[in-house]
Formats: C-alpha cells, sequence, structure tokens
C-alpha cells in the first residue's frame, strides 16, 4: 500500500505545533520563576529585556513583516518615556496609567510620520528614520520644553514598590509589571500577524502591486503598520522609563535605534517569540563582552565593542534567520527524529 | 452594443512618452462569456488589463463595470466590486504559504482591522475560519493541497500560475482577468487550464477576459475575440472570424502575408 502522499506533511506538522506548545509553556515557567532566582541590578535587567523585547516587536512588525525599516525607533522609545515621565512627573498621575497613555501618543506620532514617509522607499526610509533617531535628543533638550522636559537634566521619578502589600521587593514587582505587558503585546502581535492584517502587511513587502489588486489599501496598513509599531516602542518606552527611575535626552541616542535594528535581526526577522533573544541580545551580550575583554587584561580593555562586533558577526554567519530560525530549525529536526522512531 | 454588457471599454487612450500604447479602445464583454484579447508582443494588452485593475489611468476614455464608472475607484477597490486578476510575470507573495497566498487573495471578503485582529475578538474568528474554509476549498480544488503551507516562492512555475489563479478567485470576482495563463505549461497543462477556464464559467458563472498567446486555446474556449495590433483594435467577434480578418493575419504574420 502506498502512504507517501498522506504521510508526508500532516504528522509532521501537528507534531511541530505540539513542540511549539513545549517550547512556549518553558518559556512562560522560566518567566515565572526568574524573579525568585536573582535580585537587584540582574532582575531590573531582565525587565529591561521585556521593555526592549516590547519595542523589537513594534520594530519587527514594521521592517520584518510589512519591510520598512526604520533607523528610528529608539526616538518613539523616547517619546513614550518622556510622555510617562511628564505624565507622573508634572501632572502626578500614577505610573501604571502612563504605557497606554504614551502608547496612544507615539500610535498618532508613528501615524503621522509613516504618511509622509510612504513615498520613501527602501534606503530613503532608512535616512528619514535615521534623522528623527539623530534629532530627538535635542528635541527633548529644547530649551522652551524645559518646563515639561526638565531639559538636559531630565526628569526623576520615585522607585514604586509592589502594590496591595504583596509581599514581594520592588524590583520584583516591576518586573512582573513589565512581564505583564510584555505578555498582552506579544500576544495582539501574535494574533495580528496571523490574522488577515498581517497577512496584508506581508503581502506589501512581498509585492504591493499584487496586494493592491487584492484589496489592500497600502497606504493605510503601512501608516497605521508604521503606527502600531511606534505604539511598541512607546510602551517599552514607558515601562523603561518607570524602571530606571530617570529619564534625560541621553538616554535615548542613535545607538538605541541601530540596538533596536540589530535586535530583530539577531532575534529573527518576522519571528515574535524571538523578539525575546533580539531583546537579551542588546541588553546582555554587550555586557559580556565589557567582562570578557577585562577578564583578558589591561591590553583589551579597549576592545568590547570589537568583541560584539564580531559576535554578531558571527552568529549571522551561523545563524542567517536569527535566533529564532536557529530553533524553529532545530525543533523540526528534533520533530522528525521523534517521528522517525515512533515510526520505527 | 449590448446594452447587458458586463464590462465596457470605451475609446481608452494610454500613452507613454511617444508611445501610443492604446488608441481609443472600445469593447463590450457580456456577462458570462470568454473574451479572448490577442494581439502580438507590445500591442497593448497587459496596458489595457493594466487599466483596469487601476495601475494605469487611461489618458482618455471611459470603463464601465457593471454600467458603473470605475476610473474613480481607487486600486484597492476593484477587488471589492468583483473584478480580479493574475499576472504576466506571476506576481506571488513569495515568502507566504500558498494558502496564505489564496487567504490575500479574499482580503476584499473579509473586514477585520488592526484593533479586532490583535484582539482576536470573536466576529474576528469566525471571519477568518470562514475565509480559511473557503481557501483551502479553492486550494483543494487546484490540486494544491500537498504544497498548501510551501512558500509559493519555492515551487516550480507552472503551479505558481495554478496558485495565482486560486488567489484570484479567492476574491470571488465577476470578472476575471487572465494574462497569459498558459505561458510556460506544456500541452497537458494546457487542456487542463482549457478545462478550469470553461469550469469557471459554466459553474461558476464568471465572465472571462483572457489574454494569451496559445491560439489553439484562446480560439477553443472564447465567445468573442478581440485583436489588438500597436495600440488599437483590428478585429472584435466571434473566433473563427477574427482568426480569418485579413489584418489580424497580417499583424501575425508580418506585411509578407
Ligand atoms: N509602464 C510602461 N512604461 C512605458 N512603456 C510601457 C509601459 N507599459 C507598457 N509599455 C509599452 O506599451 C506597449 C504595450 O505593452 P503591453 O505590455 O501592454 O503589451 P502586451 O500586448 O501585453 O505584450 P506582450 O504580449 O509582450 O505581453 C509596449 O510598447 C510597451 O513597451
Ligand atoms: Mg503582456
Amino acid at each position: 500500500m502506498s502512504t507517501l502522499p498522506t504521510a508526508k506533511a500532516e504528522p509532521e506538522r501537528s507534531g511541530f505545533i505540539g513542540w511549539g506548545r513545549v517550547g512556549l509553556a518553558c518559556v512562560v515557567v522560566f518567566a515565572l520563576v526568574l524573579p525568585f532566582m536573582s535580585s537587584g541590578y540582574h532582575l531590573f535587567q531582565y525587565a529591561q529585556v521585556l521593555n526592549y523585547a516590547i519595542a523589537l516587536v513594534g520594530l519587527n512588525l514594521l521592517t520584518g513583516y510589512n519591510g520598512q525599516i526604520s533607523l528610528g525607533h529608539g526616538a518613539f522609545f523616547a517619546i513614550g518615556g518622556y510622555a510617562s515621565a511628564i505624565l507622573v512627573a508634572k501632572f502626578g498621575m500614577p505610573y501604571w496609567v502612563t504605557p497606554p497613555i504614551a502608547g496612544m501618543v507615539c500610535l498618532v506620532a508613528g501615524f503621522l510620520f509613516g504618511l509622509p514617509a510612504l513615498r520613501l522607499e527602501g534606503l530613503y526610509l532608512a535616512l528619514a528614520t535615521f534623522a528623527l533617531a539623530v534629532a530627538m535628543p535635542q528635541l527633548l533638550n529644547y530649551k522652551h520644553f524645559d518646563a515639561l522636559t526638565g531639559g538636559s537634566g531630565g526628569l526623576q521619578l520615585a522607585k514604586p514598590g509592589a502594590p496591595f502589600g504583596l509581599p514581594i521587593t520592588s524590583d520584583q514587582w516591576l518586573y512582573f509589571y513589565c512581564l505583564g505587558f510584555a505578555a498582552l503585546l506579544f500576544l495582539a502581535a501574535r494574533n495580528l500577524v496571523r490574522g488577515r492584517i498581517g497577512r496584508a502587511m506581508v503581502a506589501i513587502r512581498d509585492q504591493p502591486v499584487a496586494a493592491e489588486t487584492m484589496g489592500v489599501p497600502i497606504s493605510y496598513v503601512k501608516a497605521m503598520c508604521f503606527g502600531i509599531s511606534a505604539l511598541y516602542a512607546g510602551v517599552g518606552g514607558a515601562l523603561s522609563v518607570t524602571i530606571v527611575g530617570y529619564v534625560s535626552p541621553d538616554s535615548f541616542g542613535l545607538f538605541l535605534s541601530l540596538s533596536f535594528l540589530v535586535g530583530i535581526v539577531v532575534g529573527g526577522l518576522t519571528s515574535i517569540p524571538g523578539m525575546l533573544f533580539g531583546a537579551w541580545f542588546i541588553e546582555f551580550v554587550p555586557n559580556y563582552a565589557d567582562q570578557l575583554t577585562s577578564s583578558l587584561g589591561e591590553n583589551a580593555k579597549a576592545l568590547p565593542w570589537a568583541v560584539y562586533g564580531v559576535l554578531l558577526i558571527a552568529l549571522m554567519f551561523v545563524m542567517p534567520r536569527g535566533i529564532a530560525g536557529a530553533v524553529t530549525a532545530m525543533a523540526a529536526r528534533l520533530q522528525r527524529f521523534t517521528n522517525a522512531t515512533k515510526r520505527a | 452594443m449590448s446594452p447587458s454588457a458586463l464590462l465596457r471599454v470605451e475609446k481608452v487612450s494610454v500613452r507613454f512618452g511617444g508611445i501610443i500604447a492604446l488608441n481609443e479602445i472600445s469593447f463590450d464583454v457580456g456577462r458570462g462569456q470568454i473574451c479572448g484579447l490577442i494581439g502580438p508582443n507590445g500591442a497593448g494588452k497587459t496596458t489595457l488589463f493594466n487599466c483596469l485593475s487601476r495601475l494605469y489611468t487611461p489618458h482618455s476614455g471611459q470603463i464601465q463595470f457593471e454600467g458603473r464608472p470605475i476610473l474613480k475607484l481607487a486600486r484597492h477597490e476593484i477587488a471589492r466590486i468583483g473584478i480580479a486578476r493574475t499576472f504576466q510575470n506571476v506576481a506571488l507573495f513569495g515568502a507566504m504559504s500558498v494558502l496564505d497566498n489564496v487567504l490575500v487573495g479574499a482580503h476584499s471578503r473579509g473586514r477585520q482591522g488592526f484593533g479586532a485582529a490583535a484582539l482576536r475578538l470573536p466576529a474576528t474568528r469566525r471571519e477568518e475560519a470562514q475565509l480559511r474554509e473557503r481557501a483551502l476549498q479553492l486550494v483543494a480544488e487546484f490540486g494544491l493541497g500537498d504544497c498548501a503551507n510551501i512558500a509559493a516562492g519555492q515551487l516550480p512555475f507552472g503551479t505558481q500560475k495554478r496558485v495565482e489563479l486560486a488567489r484570484a478567485l479567492a476574491s470571488e470576482p465577476k470578472l476575471l482577468l487572465l494574462d497569459e495563463p498558459a505561458a510556460g505549461l506544456n500541452h497537458e497543462e494546457v487542456e487542463h487550464l482549457r478545462g478550469e477556464i470553461l469550469g469557471l464559467r459554466d459553474r461558476h458563472g464568471m465572465t472571462i477576459l483572457l489574454v494569451e498567446h496559445h491560439m489553439n486555446l484562446v480560439m477553443r474556449v472564447s465567445d468573442q475575440v478581440v485583436a489588438l495590433n500597436f495600440g488599437a483594435k483590428i478585429a472584435d467577434g466571434p473566433p473563427q472570424q477574427v482568426q480569418s480578418h485579413p489584418e489580424v493575419i497580417r499583424a501575425y504574420l508580418g506585411d509578407a502575408a
């Protein structure tokens, strides 16, 4: 009996979803126990990974899925951060209501930036967004805004403690606070890319003319995509400012924008979960490079960024589709192996 | 001209710099008809398609679909009024799966927006399930079941053409524009395509405008054939009549004929 045609695709696929579930469960458990395994600065860093991951998801929706490059998402991170800080420091709002507001502010800002950006393709769009990243720190420093932004001195915020008398430290609470937002926003992004709009986003990236012929209103989807993507960056920025407890124009330099781009490529373009890896990379790898070079003695001390660079290049060679791509490939191989043993 | 025409092209002219790609082209296509559009390379066939899908705006002339002028519509509104097409050079979404390509084809049949999609509201889920079911039917109908989850860009050319056809049909069009669907297909595949085209008309009541160099196919499936040469209409009528039209013969064989 010939079983070839049916035996091919089906079991592998259903099994693969199985491994996806296992992976997700592991991530969830890991994320929940992490704050009880570490503390202080490390825990702060993990929370920051989550905030970066949120921003990376936003940038990936724009660049990975929709094909619009942005070298300036640090600017939206900054707008979100400042919006949150101003609302808390100048308007006395509780910190936990600010991320949605910051997100909305950035949604509008991103949409408005996205409209003229519709006329720009590829490298030209990269330059326009680059200009945004370059200009942002100085705009935030502009002296007529001093009353709101605190000028070059920035704004200082009190570090919030755990509410409702929860028996956890402030660091643990802030970690969970960020985790909650991250979980919601990851879920929303996953829903988005799996539906009609997500398909339209990718279709625009691959074949804009055909997409439009199928009824996709390209301009609207692209501008909206810019808005949503800025919203994510803005929420990430707002959360980040809360856990850092301080904001100044220098907090959001050009390097942050470039790091975001590094993060989505390292994590995996068109992967949502991959953004956790990407965020981990941009938060920790510079540190590791620093530690590595200082452990090599005085002569290597000046080289952490060289190490970072080499690591980055190596990674692109070993994992051309980012960490998420490598993990998926590994899971697929594992699945084929388990299928083979099951059949045997 | 028959009042029941689904599509009416009236004196449509398109210029590109000095080139007159279409010169006052007029013809009607009746509901449920298969209309072949023939002509040598560069005759303006694809240009006419591009006018119908609003990729180009004619310098003069009018196009009516179901009695409605369409030249005021935006490109993305064309699918919703019931016009779908395939592309001469295959314009699939290469990185997307075959199923997703077909689902994009159904974009105009859905309504979920950014918010509803992100929240995955019950209505969104229902719509998604419906679109998916219909797309899977099409995928099966066109023998694409085995490659439904494969990236469209990785498929052989012949299969890609079938994906394009399935994708165009996903919008449930009234008028289907096929730009050289037989190009690059072998004899057997062409025969299969002929059956499919006739089936679309007979079973789904679709109206089809078919650009094709494969004369045998055009002449056997068409109810009406329009011939273009250098942007001008040189013949319009039943296949046999157009085929034996002296201007058409001259256009294809050159002045030697
Ligand atoms: N976007 C454009 N810009 C400039 N010239 C164009 C453009 N599109 C078409 N043309 C010109 O218009 C004329 C008609 O081209 P068209 O593609 O419509 O021909 P066709 O009948 O589809 O030919 P083929 O059978 O080779 O596909 C050609 O001379 C072509 O070079
Ligand atoms: Mg053509």
